[in-house]
């Protein structure tokens, strides 16, 4: 080795370092992969299909219990999935009918029914779950990922053909 | 002691050679050799040494906490397998094995107790050993990856009183893991991903459970028994440090661990079998209604021994609160072994008669400051409100920080001013610290109430 040139027995030594650093690697990978969440249909992370769009008037707030998620019909139109799971720690934040708002339980944060914070600690508005209408009007909605969002926007809002989005 | 067979005598009944064939060494005998060779010859006894350090002994320089905790362990192991034949791990039918263990199962209440109380107890005496070892200085060399290991062994503790803790699926355990989980989302980078593998979904659920289960009974006890046999080799291997007074040398005088040592470890442990059993005959564990995820508590709290953390939270920006201030603490305790030191103090309580006011003067300053800036921050404090221009990590968590870290630099700078060696300022930091985590986690658990409103005790 002294020479620089790799000895015969260094390059052994180093070939089966790298196999065995490379076995390890994929067993690790094998095993985060076998322990991931595994996401089913109509349970909780699953697709959930709410039938046709127009049961639900403009202004209505309706709990999705096996989705954990609000279906938002907002008056001026448009339609959201919004997560019930506070920002903040992770409280089930129940829907006020009264003054229109979510309000968590556990440290007092409050949200517009768009998702939006009105009082802190909740770093940021209810996250939401892709929702879609599709061609027959169905609302359609993916649980298997939340969409966090830092504003909330107009962009975050799904229109019912017919409704404007202006 | 070249040999090491013991006698052998051919004219004994057969049911002594089949006795001798098992435990060769006689239990009791009278001299001293062969007191030591039952020790050497013995799978469990030769833990110890055959000769101990008479100082060590002193039940007020140990404790016997490392020894409570081997105990707990074992204690925790057999009610957890007990447990685990009645206990189904289902969001169906976990509560229902609650129910069960308090109504049909023979003892199941007291078995769920003591598995109860032994696990909390062990997070309370393994944060006391973790001291006892810190204000004796037993983490210095050559003990310093003994300390890391020990660090180590107390997360794991507390990873298992975690896991442990939503298996009854009731009220307090859902909503104690929803916000102990929630926590760990704000790790950057890495922290939604772990939550969610950890989970196994979004939110806390079927998966968690049988997650939680596994670790909890496969994972993290076989993690604990590797490195907990890894540690006690290495306290067998260094020796216990021996109690002495400061400038003085340790007295070196040793005697035979039978039965001097064993004694006091087998009526430790009968003694605390015996608080233990009467404790958990007494006091249920509790157990709330059956979990429903769609209704919080309020005030919905984490587990007893994360509210130090729940309360920062309530203080700081959630990254700051929940990582970046225990990051730091962690990383420093794990350092501290290898950091120079000016003085040598093993087996000197509190380094030195200087040490000893100076960490009694820093709890108490401890507490004083963290309920002050608890009220400050309750009543007067608005940095996100006063710097509105500056996004909330920084006004909500470099700001305070800053001011928090320019407080601990100015007290060690003024230790150090007024002739204290490194070591013991140190200390003092650690004590202040410490004082001001016990102060937090006491006004988590107790001082609030429904919102995380702070009660005062005098309102």
């Amino acid at each position: 080795m002294s020479d620089g040139k790799l000895s015969r027995r260094g390059f052994i030594n180093i070939f089966w370092g790298a196999a065995g650093a490379l076995a390890l690697t994929e067993v690790s990978i094998a095993s985060l992969r076998f322990l991931s969440p595994r996401p089913t249909d109509g349970e909780f992370g699953g697709v959930f299909n709410l039938g046709d769009y127009a049961q639900y008037p403009a202004g209505s707030v309706t709990p999705v219990e096996a989705g954990r998620f609000y279906l938002v019909h907002l008056q001026e139109g448009g339609f959201m999935a919004v997560y019930r799971r506070c920002t903040h720690l992770g409280c089930a934040v129940p829907y006020d009918q009264a003054t229109g708002q979510f309000v968590c339980p556990c440290h007092g944060s409050a949200f517009t029914d768009d998702g939006e914070v009105l009082n802190q600690p909740a770093p940021r508005p209810l996250d939401l779950f892709k929702l879609e209408i599709n061609d027959d009007g169905e609302v359609v909605v993916d649980t298997s990922a939340q969409i966090e969002r830092e504003k909330s926007t107009t962009t975050d809002i799904v229109y019912a053909p017919g409704e404007s989005n202006v | 002691m070249t040999d090491m067979q013991p006698p052998v005598t051919n004219n004994t009944s057969i049911i002594g050679r089949v006795r001798r064939s098992i435990q060769r060494d006689p239990i009791s005998s009278d001299n001293d050799r062969d007191r030591m060779r039952l020790v050497m010859n013995s799978l469990i006894l030769h833990i110890h040494p055959s000769k101990v350090s008479r100082p060590a002994l002193k039940f007020s320089y140990t404790f016997g906490l490392g020894g409570l905790l081997i105990l707990l362990s074992f204690i925790l192991a057999v009610t957890g397998i007990l447990l685990i034949f009645v206990y189904t791990p289902s969001p169906d039918a976990a509560y229902e094995s609650m129910i069960s263990l308090r109504t049909e199962i023979y003892f199941g209440n007291l078995v769920r107790n003591l598995h109860h109380w032994s696990g909390n107890l062990m997070v309370v005496v393994g944060v006391l050993h973790m001291l006892r070892v810190f204000y004796t200085a037993g983490f210095t060399p050559p003990r310093e990856f003994n300390w890391v290991m020990g660090m180590v062994l107390l997360l794991l503790v507390v990873a298992a009183n975690f896991t442990g803790y939503l298996l009854p699926w009731d009220q307090l355990a859902y909503w104690a893991v929803t916000v102990g989980t929630s926590l760990l989302d704000y790790v950057p980078v890495i922290g939604p991903a772990l939550t969610r593998l950890l989970l196994g979904g979004p939110e806390v659920g079927a998966a968690t459970l049988t997650n939680f289960y596994g670790l909890h009974i496969a994972l993290i006890p076989l993690a604990i028994f590797s490195i907990v046999t890894f540690h006690i080799w290495r306290v067998r291997k260094d020796k216990i440090t021996v109690p002495r007074q400061l400038n003085q040398p340790a007295i070196k005088e040793k005697v035979t661990t039978v039965p001097h040592l064993v004694s006091i470890e087998l009526v430790f442990a009968l003694v605390w079998l015996a608080i233990l059993f009467t404790w958990s005959a007494f006091v249920n564990a509790p157990l709330e209604e059956a979990a429903n995820p769609a209704h919080s508590p309020n005030p919905a709290k984490a587990a007893w021994y994360f509210m130090g953390f729940q309360e920062l939270l309530l203080h700081f920006h959630p990254v700051f609160g929940a990582i970046i201030i225990p990051g730091m603490a962690l990383f420093a305790m794990l350092l501290l072994p290898y950091l120079d030191k000016d003085m040598d103090s093993v087996g000197v309580w509190f380094r030195s008669q200087r040490g000893r006011v100076l960490t009694g003067v820093s709890f108490l300053l401890g507490i004083l400051g963290t309920a002050a800036f608890i009220l400050l921050d309750e009543y007067i404090l608005d940095f996100p409100g006063w710097l509105p221009f500056l996004p909330s990590y920084i006004s909500n968590g470099w700001v305070p920080l800053a001011i928090l870290l320019l407080f601990i630099i100015g007290f060690y700078e003024l230790l150090k001013a007024i002739g204290s060696t490194t070591c013991e300022a140190r200390q003092s930091v650690f004590t202040l610290l410490l004082a001001s985590f016990v102060t937090l986690t006491f006004v988590g658990i107790f001082l609030r109430g429904e919102g995380m409103i702070l009660l005062l005790p005098w309102s």
